[in-house]
């Protein structure tokens, strides 16, 4: 590990301390690819990325090119839904759903801004509507059903609208017998939701097993980072449990854990590569073949 | 239950110490004059009583908080204990070890057997040491999770008591695969033949808690707190201060009452005047018939039907708008 991860501060809603947030390259190319195909060619070509694992420079176009894989060191840089959604669904092809699910501030929560303007603002700064966005759509020759969750939101966190729309989506999935794909990337729970944020874990379990009784298949792809409720719910109960390499992946926070041994963490530790190794993981996929091994992995189920 | 001169007060059970005092003055004062100052005792004890009712009236959130830790409360092995007859203590997790922080075994009920799970904290420096605080390793989760399966063959309904700070995070925690036993745990349970009850009896925090807290009917006690996160992590990170855990207790929402309001339990349970630390056999029946007469009423229903309900019941947990499309 070469930097200390602070998610924590995604959660509480702000952009963190990571050298990818920090630079905000990823976000003043975001609007620009999630608005239209058109713009995309005209984010500036000229915008240099450095990469935060071997300082490697190269243009965002080289990037997102190499599907944000860094072309010299291979890291998995930080991505959103639709980079996602465009890597894996034909033709960048597919309907997003339930984006008229928001969230809200049911309990006035306030720490040092409210919720509710936590909420506004976040909205007006990115195009996105929640921390995670479903979307249906042909995955080589399968009709698959995809949710993929976004950092920028709120650290990606964990709450009722998440759920909610987990559970419609597993029941899109029900109906059209559609595989489910979930790409995890959170920090963890919504807190300014409390307890509904913490039950969202028992509702996507529940879920879950109707999908289980149905017998279609349900695919945990987990990426940088993946943390505490998700890994103790859904994140870690798909029939598949595979991830991104060098993603970190855990309960508890590597803050939490350190100040709770009081000792500095080896490297390594709650990477993917750690994780297969223990035994929690089917495998480690590179981005550059997720869509062809998800499509492979359907096949199999189907076959 | 702790003697007398044993018992520990929290800051606002300081009027509570001070009446505690003087009745021990007064009894020792009649024990040197061998005069008769059961008057004066009673009276004393009276005003004991009269301020347990008036502390536990205006408790704040973070007060409830400190109740549900209070270092004389009653932990599940008590709670056990009051409630039941022919308790059988079943270890280990068949993979790793047996943690200490969860315990369980099959039990009676009234005549009935039960499987009885819940977090252990300890009651004195060595035993939380070897508690963990109440904390559970993945071994715990296991362990719970393996008791459940056995009650589920034989049919025997399970009730859980909840009491955790939280799931240990420690590196062996993590290598073991925290996050994976309590995810398996919830998904689990949401599927178990045979009815659950759980109830939070003193600290419920976050995944720790709902590793062992998905059930047909989820119940909290009068002084027991249950959310994502503690107030203290809450604030640290959301507040980016360790000084704002009353202030976070608040906009948590995390007592009874609100749990309540919101539909995320489904009833509460009463406890002594003044908290469960009062009187360890009234706290273990006013439970004991509540369990007695729910299990009754689940039995009512087949497998299936139990099954379902709880996907519904936690499936409308949550709240968002709905905006037009
Ligand atoms: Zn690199």
């Amino acid at each position: 590990m070469n930097k200390e991860e602070d998610f924590e501060a995604n959660l509480a809603g702000d952009e963190g301390q990571s050298e990818e947030s920090k630079s905000g390259w990823f976000r003043r190319i975001k609007k620009g690819i999630l608005t239209s195909t058109a713009e995309k060619k005209e984010t500036p070509e000229g915008l240099w990325t450095k990469c935060p694992n071997c300082n490697f420079i190269c243009t965002v176009t080289e990037l997102r090119e190499n599907i944000f894989v860094c072309p010299k060191c291979g890291h998995h840089h930080r991505i959103g839904s639709a980079e996602y959604f465009d890597i894996l669904f034909n033709d960048n092809h597919y309907e997003v759903l339930f984006e008229n699910i928001r969230s809200k501030d049911f309990l006035h929560f306030t720490d040092l801004k409210s919720y509710q303007k936590r909420l506004e603002e976040t909205w007006a700064k990115t195009d996105i509507t929640d921390s995670i966005r479903v979307a249906a759509g042909d995955v080589k020759e399968h009709h698959m059903v995809i949710g993929c969750m976004d950092f920028d939101f709120i650290g990606g966190s964990l709450g009722s609208v998440m759920g909610e729309r987990i559970s419609r989506a597993v029941d899109y999935s029900l109906a059209n017998r559609a595989p489910l794909l979930i790409i995890c990337k959170s920090g963890g729970a919504r807190m300014m939701e409390s307890a509904f944020s913490l039950m969202q874990l028992a509702k996507v379990s529940g879920k879950l097993s109707q999908l289980t009784d149905a017998k279609i298949p349900y695919i945990s792809l987990l990426t940088d980072p993946s943390f505490g409720g998700i890994s103790a719910s859904f994140g870690m109960l798909g029939d598949l449990n595979i991830a991104e390499p060098g993603a970190l992946i855990g309960f508890a926070g590597p803050r939490v854990i350190k100040e709770t041994i009081k000792k500095d963490l080896p490297e390594g530790f709650q990477r993917s590569e750690f994780l297969l190794e223990h035994g929690f993981l089917d495998f480690i996929v590179n981005r550059k073949e997720l869509k062809e091994k998800i499509a492979t992995l359907i096949t199999l189920f189907k076959g | 239950m702790p003697q007398a001169k044993n018992r520990q007060f929290l800051d606002f059970e300081r009027p509570i110490k001070e009446l505690f005092d003087e009745i021990e003055k007064l009894k020792q004062t009649a024990e040197k004059t061998k005069v008769d100052l059961s008057d004066s005792i009673r009276k004393l004890e009276d005003q004991v009583t009269e301020k347990r009712r008036e502390i536990t009236q205006h408790l704040t959130p973070w007060q409830k908080v400190q109740l549900s830790r209070h270092p004389d409360r009653p932990y599940t092995l008590k709670y056990i204990d009051k409630m039941c007859t022919n308790f059988v203590e079943l270890f280990g997790d068949r993979n790793v070890k047996d943690d200490k922080a969860m315990v369980g075994g099959f039990a009676q009920l009234e005549g009935q057997t039960v499987m009885m799970i819940g977090q252990q904290k300890g009651a004195n420096t060595k035993m939380r040491q070897l508690r963990n605080f109440g904390m559970a390793n993945p071994e715990g989760y296991r362990k719970a999770l393996r008791l459940m399966k056995l009650a589920e063959k034989f049919e025997k309904p399970i009730i859980t008591l909840i009491d955790t700070p939280g799931a240990y995070p420690g590196m062996e925690a993590e290598e073991r695969g925290q996050g994976e036993a309590i995810a398996r745990n919830i998904y689990e349970m949401m599927r178990l033949k045979v009815p659950v009850i759980c109830v939070v009896i003193g600290e419920g925090a976050s995944g720790g808690a709902l590793g062992i807290g998905v059930g047909d009917r989820v119940f909290m006690l009068e002084n027991s707190w249950y959310t994502v996160i503690s107030p203290e992590n809450c604030s640290s990170i959301l507040w980016r201060s360790w000084d704002q855990k009353e202030k976070a207790a608040e906009e948590l929402r995390l007592t009874p009452d609100n749990m309540y309001q919101f539909g995320l339990i489904d009833s509460i349970v009463p406890e002594p005047l003044g908290g469960a630390h009062w009187d360890y056999t009234e706290a273990a029946n006013l439970l004991k018939p509540k369990l007695v007469e729910t299990l009754k009423e689940l039995h009512q229903y087949s497998s299936e039907e139990r099954i379902a309900k709880r996907i519904v019941k936690f499936g409308k947990m949550g709240f968002w708008n709905e905006v037009p499309a």
